[in-house]
C-alpha cells in the first residue's frame, strides 16, 4: 500500500536527449493517492506504457524521482517495489497450465500452497477461467491469455498497487463490461490503488474515479470524467474526451471578445482583460456540441447556420452545422424535430471556453 | 477438394528422386546385397541369409565396442548439453562482446576432425605437449598413450571443446528469440533466476535441444576420427568405439558380409534411438 509520488519525472530512450521531441514522458509531477482508482487515458504513443513501467520498476527513469511513501524507489527492481502489472499484449507461461499460471506469483513468494489454492481458485472464479484451469496454458484463445495474463496481477492482494495497460482489448464487449465491473469490486474490497491504461474514454470513465489524460508525453489534465467533460483544460482534452469532441474555433481579437469570418463571439470581461494583456496570437474558443443552444426560431443574439448533415444516434441527433467557414457539431435531443431551412444556434457564455496556445483560460466567477 | 490431375508433375520430382538414389539409396541397398552374400570373386556368390547378422551379434568385440560407444555417448551430451546451455545464457546479449563470443565459439567448429585430434594429439603429451606437460608438472600423472582413463578423458575431452559450441550457438539462438515481454513478466511476477530458467528459458529452448541432443548423439555415436588420430583406438582396445571396429572388419580384414551386416545393424541403432528420443519428446509436448 502506498502514495506513488512522481516527481519532476522525466524519460527519454536515448542516451543524450536534445529536443523535446527525444522524450517519450515530459517533465511531469503527479500523485496517484492510496487506493484510489485510476485510468490513464491518451492515445496511442503518447507515452502510457512507458509511464507505468516506470511506476512498476521495469524502466529506469532518465530524470526525476519515483517515491513510494515519500520513500525514492528509482533503483528498487519490480520485486522489491511489490507491484502488479498486466501487459498490453498478454503473457502466459505457456510450458504451465492455468493453475500454475495464477499460482506463479505466490508460489515466488513462497505462499503456503492452501492460500494459492484458495487465492486461484478465487481469481479464476472471477475470471471464468475455472472450466480451462487445469489446460495447458499454451492451448488457450487469445482471450483466454489475456485473462490469465490479468489473473496473475489479481493474485496478488498484498501489492501496492496494480498496473493494467491496456488489459481487455482482445475481449469481447460484454465480458469486458462484466471484468471492467469485477476490477471495481476487487478495489473496493481490497482498498488497492489500481492505474487503468486505456484509449477508449467509456472504459475510462466507468472504471475509474479519476482520469489522467495524457498527451504528447505529459499528462494534460487530471480529473474526474465530469471535469473532463466539462471544464477540459487543454484543447486536446476537449478533442479526445467527448463524443462527438468539442468544437475548436481557431479566433482572432476583436472588440468585447474575439472573431472569425466576420462573426462576433462576445466573452466575459474577466476573459477580455486577460486577452488585452497577453501577446500570443494563438487563440481558440471551444465549445461542447452538448452546450451549442439549438433554437426552433430565429432569435436575437442566435447565429444563423445551415444544416450539412445530421446522424441519428437514437438517444440523440449530432448536427453538423456551418457557421462562416466552420463546422460546428450539435446536439439535439431526440425529442425535438430536426430543423428545416437555417438552424439558429447559440453559444451560452459559461460554456465558451477560451484557449491560450492550446491552454485553457479559467475563470475564477 | 479440388485436386488436378496432371502426372506430368512427377517429372519435377524426378531431379531430387535421382539424386537420393545415388546418394542413400543405391548405397544402401549395395550393403544390404553384401550382408546376405558370401563373395568370393565376381561369378562367386552365394546367398548366406542371416548368417552374417548373426555372426556379427555374437561378436564379443562388438559387444564390447557397442557398450564403450553409448557410455561414451551419453557422457557427451551430458556434458555438451548442460555446458552449452550454460554458456548461451552467460553470453553477453547485444554490443560488440556478443559479435565478439560468436565468433570464439564459432572457431572450434570450423576445424576438421583430424585436425582437433592431431591438436589434442600434441597438446595433450606429457613431453612437448603444453596441457600434458602441464598437467604433469602439476603433479598429476597423465599420459593417454598407456593410461586408458587418461585416453577417456582425452577424448571426451576434444569433444567437448569441439561440439560444446554447437550448442551453445544453438541454444543461444533460442533464447534470443524469446520476447523480453516474457522477462518482464517474470520480472514482476518476483520470479527468481532459476524460476526464469525453468519456466521461461527451458520451455523455448525445447525445440534448439532437441536438435542439438540429436546431432550430438548421432554424431558422438559415429565418432572416428579422434581416437584413431591420438591413440589408433588404445591403449589396448580402450578407446576403440563402434565405427573403428567396423573398419577393421571391412578394410582391415577384408570382411565385407559381416561389415556389411554390422553397417546394418549400426544404422539401425542410430535410427532407432534418434526415433525414441524424438517420439518421446514430441509426445510429452501433446500431453495437455
Ligand atoms: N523501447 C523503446 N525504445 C525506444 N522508444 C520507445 C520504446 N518504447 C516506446 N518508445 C517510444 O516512446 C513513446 C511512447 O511509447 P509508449 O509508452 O509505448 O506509448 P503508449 O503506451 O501510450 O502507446 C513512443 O513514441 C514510442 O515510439
Ligand atoms: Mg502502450
Amino acid at each position: 500500500m502506498a502514495e506513488i509520488h512522481l516527481k519532476s519525472l522525466a524519460h527519454s530512450y536515448f542516451p543524450n536527449p536534445a529536443t523535446s521531441a527525444d522524450y517519450a514522458i515530459r517533465e511531469m509531477d503527479h500523485v496517484w493517492h492510496q487506493g484510489g482508482a485510476y485510468a490513464l487515458l491518451g492515445p496511442s504513443g503518447c507515452g502510457k506504457s512507458t509511464l507505468l513501467n516506470i511506476i512498476s520498476g521495469l524502466l529506469q527513469p532518465s530524470e526525476g524521482e519515483v517515491l513510494f511513501d515519500k520513500v525514492r524507489v528509482n533503483e528498487m527492481p519490480p520485486k522489491e517495489r511489490n507491484i502488479a502489472q498486466v501487459f498490453q499484449f498478454p503473457v502466459v507461461y505457456d510450458s504451465m497450465t492455468v493453475y500454475d499460471n495464477l499460482a506463479f506469483p505466490l508460489r515466488n513468494a513462497k505462499v503456503p500452497e492452501a492460500r494459492v489454492r484458495a487465492k486461484v481458485n478465487e481469481v479464476a472464479e472471477i475470471l471464468e477461467l475455472h472450466e480451462v484451469l487445469h489446460n495447458k496454458a499454451r492451448n488457450l484463445s487469445a482471450d483466454e491469455k489475456q485473462k490469465v495474463s490479468m489473473g496473475r496481477g489479481l493474485v496478488r492482494d498484498d501489492v501496492s498497487a496494480i498496473l493494467f495497460d491496456e488489459p481487455l482489448t482482445v475481449i469481447d464487449p460484454h465480458l469486458k463490461w462484466k471484468l471492467r465491473r469485477k476490477l471495481k469490486q476487487i478495489h473496493e474490497q481490497f482498498n488497492i490503488t489500481m492505474i487503468y491504461v486505456t484509449h477508449d474514454q467509456l472504459e475510462a470513465s466507468t472504471f475509474a474515479d479519476k482520469i489522467a489524460v495524457m498527451y504528447g508525453g505529459q499528462i494534460v489534465q487530471f480529473g474526474t470524467p465530469r471535469e473532463l467533460f466539462e471544464s477540459p483544460n487543454h484543447t486536446f482534452v476537449g478533442f479526445f474526451i467527448g463524443s462527438p469532441g468539442m468544437n475548436l474555433i481557431e479566433v482572432r481579437r476583436s472588440e468585447g471578445g474575439v472573431s472569425f469570418d466576420d462573426i462576433q463571439i462576445p466573452l466575459s470581461d474577466e476573459l477580455n482583460a486577460y486577452l488585452a494583456d497577453i501577446p500570443s496570437y494563438n487563440l481558440k474558443i471551444g465549445i461542447r456540441p452538448e452546450f451549442v443552444h439549438v433554437w426552433d426560431k430565429p432569435v436575437d443574439d442566435a447565429y444563423a447556420t445551415e444544416l450539412i448533415s445530421h446522424e441519428d444516434l437514437g438517444t440523440h441527433k449530432i448536427l453538423t452545422l456551418r457557421l462562416g467557414n466552420q463546422s460546428i457539431k450539435a446536439r439535439l435531443d431526440e425529442d425535438r424535430e430536426l430543423p428545416e431551412g437555417k438552424v439558429y444556434i447559440s453559444f451560452p457564455q459559461q460554456w465558451v471556453k477560451l484557449y491560450v496556445d492550446e491552454f485553457l483560460i479559467e475563470e475564477r466567477s | 477438394m479440388n485436386k488436378t490431375e496432371n502426372n506430368k508433375a512427377w517429372f519435377l520430382v524426378l531431379p531430387v528422386f535421382v539424386l537420393v538414389a545415388f546418394s542413400a539409396v543405391i548405397p544402401l541397398m549395395t550393403v544390404v546385397n553384401y550382408s546376405v552374400q558370401d563373395i568370393f570373386d565376381q561369378n562367386n556368390a552365394y546367398f548366406v541369409g542371416a548368417e552374417w547378422f548373426r555372426e556379427v551379434l555374437r561378436d564379443p568385440r562388438l559387444h564390447d565396442s557397442l557398450l564403450r560407444q553409448f557410455i561414451y555417448s551419453f557422457a557427451v551430451l551430458a556434458i555438451e548439453i548442460p555446458l552449452g546451455i550454460g554458456v548461451a545464457l552467460m553470453m553477453p546479449t547485444k554490443g560488440r562482446m556478443a559479435s565478439l563470443c560468436l565468433i570464439l565459439l564459432a572457431i572450434p567448429l570450423l576445424i576438421p576432425w583430424n585436425v582437433v585430434g592431431t591438436i589434442w594429439q600434441i597438446f595433450g603429451r606429457g613431453d612437448i605437449g603444453l596441457f600434458g606437460a602441464a598437467l604433469n608438472g602439476l603433479g598429476i600423472d597423465y599420459n593417454y598413450a598407456s593410461n586408458p582413463a587418461d585416453a577417456w578423458a582425452t577424448v571426451l575431452l576434444i569433444d567437448v571443446w569441439h561440439w560444446t559450441s554447437l550448442v551453445a550457438l544453438l541454444c543461444y539462438s533460442g533464447l534470443r528469440a524469446i520476447p523480453e515481454a516474457f522477462y518482464q513478466a517474470a520480472e514482476i511476477d518476483r520470479a527468481s533466476k532459476w524460476a526464469v530458467f525453468r519456466y521461461i528459458q527451458l520451455p523455448r529452448l525445447k525445440s534448439v535441444l532437441v536438435i542439438g541432443v540429436l546431432l550430438r548423439f548421432m554424431d558422438s555415436f559415429m565418432i572416428y576420427t579422434e581416437p584413431f588420430v591420438l591413440t589408433g583406438g588404445g591403449p589396448g582396445n580402450s578407446t576403440t568405439f563402434l565405427s573403428q571396429t567396423l573398419t577393421k572388419m571391412a578394410v582391415g580384414q577384408f570382411d565385407l558380409g559381416p561389415a556389411a551386416a554390422f553397417s546394418l545393424v549400426y544404422f539401425l541403432i542410430v535410427l532407432l534411438v534418434s526415433w525414441l528420443f524424438f517420439t518421446t519428446i514430441t509426445h510429452m509436448d501433446k500431453a495437455k
